[in-house]
């Protein structure tokens, strides 16, 4: 499955130049570039090689590294290898591999603290069903669905930030400064899970609702198991199944960068640097960060169904 | 000084016309369960007197909806756990149970007796049992609630008991989920969940209903030794007037949320009293009559427990609505009458009609 999806994704970026007349050549070489350079270019990047050929070399790239040779020079370009930037001629893997902590550190963080209130929130409304706290816990999670990223967040710099100065409006990596690090990232967190906590509240409020009308919470109680166990135990572990499958595709998706968030709090993450990329068609950039998402889903897709198999029984054998 | 303290403290709380203590094991007094809900007050039981003793076994019959499974509920306390936020159920009279009155009591009082003193047996095991737990983890959770014991004597008692239900292999079973049972085999864990504290009433509400055929009466032989082994007092709900025959000493036809007749099982077999209860025997199937005679159903549909009927609640159904004289089926609410016997039944027709119209028309149908 993996290797089906991997491919799906090759076949599109090297279809793409085919289909809208960009050439990576031209790209490459800046527009003013004369023919024979624009050939040179050509060779080097094998772009005239049959596309499974490419595909290979592409693979190898990743695999083993490759050697970009035209004319007597030689580029090596070391595992694992994904090219080059048409903009700024650097390698790519560097390039991702310097954003990918700052995107997987706001997804993780922001995934541990909408797990912790939207599971809380959600819960706590199904059991509080009709009352105020009810009523509250949904109306902001309805808010939270609907206001986009870029007001919530905004707001949040500034009273926060310029505001009140409680926290920093710049990222710092986290070996220069936790502290720092943390303080620039507090924001972002709670933004991107005000969004997601929201969206996992109202799941986990209707999931627990259904499980707590099941004939199995009704034995628990005949058996003479207190409420909170009831709850805690029988409840709870049901309510889990839909809500870690949802977390894996979220935080997959968020890997490919959590382009609204990091904009809008100027993260150096996979989503800035792929929104930039777009804008001026520099595929194999795209091309890396898309590999990464993929990846990142597949990865995270994996994990759900190996957890499956530790909450339900039911799935171990299939 | 302390003995009047302490009798005194005791009739405060307790209405003083109730206050006489429960001759039987169980007993229910004027039960009544009500529902609020937005289109009126469902009154799922309203108004259920019986009772019952150690090693006795009652049946409790009627259709869907008749108050059956709210009445077994009703005795769990089941129906006023967990209610979050919702409407709650509203329950009245008195429930005795070995003489502990059960719905005054405090509900952590009674939770304490659920599972202990009160087991219940579901109708769908599959979906009554936690589909991510082992058989072994829910019986040994059953029995550790009421029991400080630790998991391994607790997992011993649940193989000793699986062992007892009939589930060979116990010791390897024990770590099977509910999934890897078959239905019948899932069932005789509920049993054996059900009795690991040794309870001393067990309430099966429609046990054998999610069962097959093949597997139905071996359930009920099950619970049949069982009984006799363990000396419990049973309740066993059901539709089929079959399941009650094999089983039950006592029987009481519900309809509508009400006691229409309660008997022993011979009165209620042999001489039963009330039309509602002549139309289940009718629509009972037997072996013994010939194939070719039709079932006769109980015409019309069970009465809305929101509007019930005005009157006798299964007049509008009732095919003798009018043999008592005058309008009474549809104006006066019929009381439960004693017709010989301790065999009571809430019906106008006087014994006379009753005998007649039980003897010339209905029995020789049978």
């Amino acid at each position: 499955m993996l290797i089906v999806v991997m491919l799906a994704v090759f076949g599109i970026f090297f279809l793409i130049p085919e289909w809208t007349g960009v050439d990576p050549a031209t790209m490459f070489a800046g527009k003013q570039s004369d023919a024979a350079a624009l050939d040179g270019i050509r060779q080097k990047l094998g772009l005239d090689d049959p596309i499974l050929v490419q595909l290979f070399d592409f693979f190898k790239g990743i695999l083993a590294g490759r050697d970009y040779v035209s004319a007597g020079d030689t580029i090596h370009c070391s595992a694992p290898c994904f090219g080059y930037s048409f903009k700024t001629e650097q390698a790519i893997w560097p390039i991702l591999a310097d954003r990918l902590p700052v995107t997987l550190g706001l997804a993780v963080g922001a995934a541990v603290i909408w797990l912790v209130i939207g599971l809380t929130a959600g819960v706590v409304s199904a059991l509080r069903r009709g009352t105020v706290w009810d009523r509250v816990t949904m109306g902001l999670a309805l808010s939270g669905v609907s206001l986009p990223i870029y007001f919530t967040g905004l707001l949040s710099l500034a009273i926060f930030s310029y505001g009140l100065g409680l926290v920093s409006n710049e990222y710092t990596p986290v070996e220069e400064s936790f502290p720092a690090w943390f303080s620039g990232m507090i924001l972002p967190w709670l933004t991107l899970a005000f969004l997601f906590g929201a969206m996992y509240a109202r799941l986990t409020r209707a999931t627990m609702l259904e499980v707590m009308g099941e004939d199995y919470i009704r034995t628990a109680r005949a058996k003479g198991v207190r409420e909170s166990v009831v709850i805690r135990k029988h409840a709870m572990r049901s309510t889990m199944t839909p809500v870690i499958t949802l977390l894996g595709v979220d935080l997959g998706a968020l890997m490919g960068g959590a382009i609204l968030t990091e904009t809008t709090f100027s993260l150096p993450g996979l989503g800035q640097a792929v929104l930039k990329a777009i804008s001026e068609k520099d595929l194999p950039l795209i091309l890396g960060v898309t590999l990464i998402t993929a990846s990142a889903v597949v990865v995270a897709n994996l994990v759900v169904d190996l957890l499956y198999g530790v909450i339900d029984p039911r799935v171990r054998l299939a | 000084m302390t003995e009047l303290h302490k009798t005194g403290a005791s009739a405060v709380g307790e209405p003083v016309a109730d206050a006489r203590p429960a001759r039987s094991f169980l007993e229910v007094r004027d039960l009544q369960v009500h529902f609020p809900t937005e289109d009126g007050l469902v009154k799922s039981v309203d108004g259920l007197s019986f009772s019952l003793e150690k090693g006795k076994t009652l049946g409790i019959v009627g259709e869907s909806g008749s108050g059956k499974s709210v009445t077994s509920l009703g005795i769990m306390g089941l129906h006023t756990v967990g209610q979050y936020g919702r409407k709650k159920a509203k329950l009245s009279g008195e429930i005795w149970l070995d003489g502990q009155e059960l719905l005054s009591a405090e509900p952590d009082a009674v939770r304490k007796l659920r599972g202990r003193e009160m087991a219940m047996i579901f109708q769908d095991p599959l979906s009554a049992l936690h589909p991510y737990f082992t058989i072994g983890h829910q019986i040994v959770e059953a029995y550790r609630v009421h029991h400080d014991v630790d998991k391994k004597t607790a997992k011993k008692r649940a193989v000793e008991l699986l062992d007892r239900v009939g589930i060979p292999q116990p010791d390897q079973r024990v770590n099977s989920y509910p999934h890897e049972f078959s239905g019948g085999m899932r069932q005789r864990a509920m049993i054996a969940m059900s009795l690991v504290n040794n309870p001393e009433l067990l309430i099966a509400d429609e046990p054998t209903t999610a069962l097959d055929v093949t597997v139905q009466a071996q359930i009920l032989d099950l619970i049949r030794d069982l009984q006799k082994e363990f000396g419990s007092a049973v309740i066993i709900i059901t539709h089929d007037l079959g399941v009650v025959a094999e089983l039950a000493d006592d029987i009481l036809v519900m309809y509508g949320g009400r006691c229409v007749e309660y008997g022993t099982a011979e009165q209620v077999f042999y001489e039963p009293q009330h039309p509602y209860t002549w139309g289940l025997l009718g629509s009972m199937p037997r072996v013994d009559r010939a194939q070719t005679e039709r079932l006769i159903p109980v015409k019309g549909s069970p009465p809305s427990l929101i509007n019930i009927p005005q009157g006798c609640a299964f007049n509008p159904r009732c095919p003798y609505a009018d043999v008592p004289k005058g309008n009474v089926t549809r104006t006066e609410r019929p009381e439960l009458r004693d017709v010989g016997g301790g065999h009571q039944s809430a019906c106008h027709m006087d014994q006379a009609d009753r005998e007649r119209i039980w003897t010339e028309e209905i029995a020789p149908k049978l």
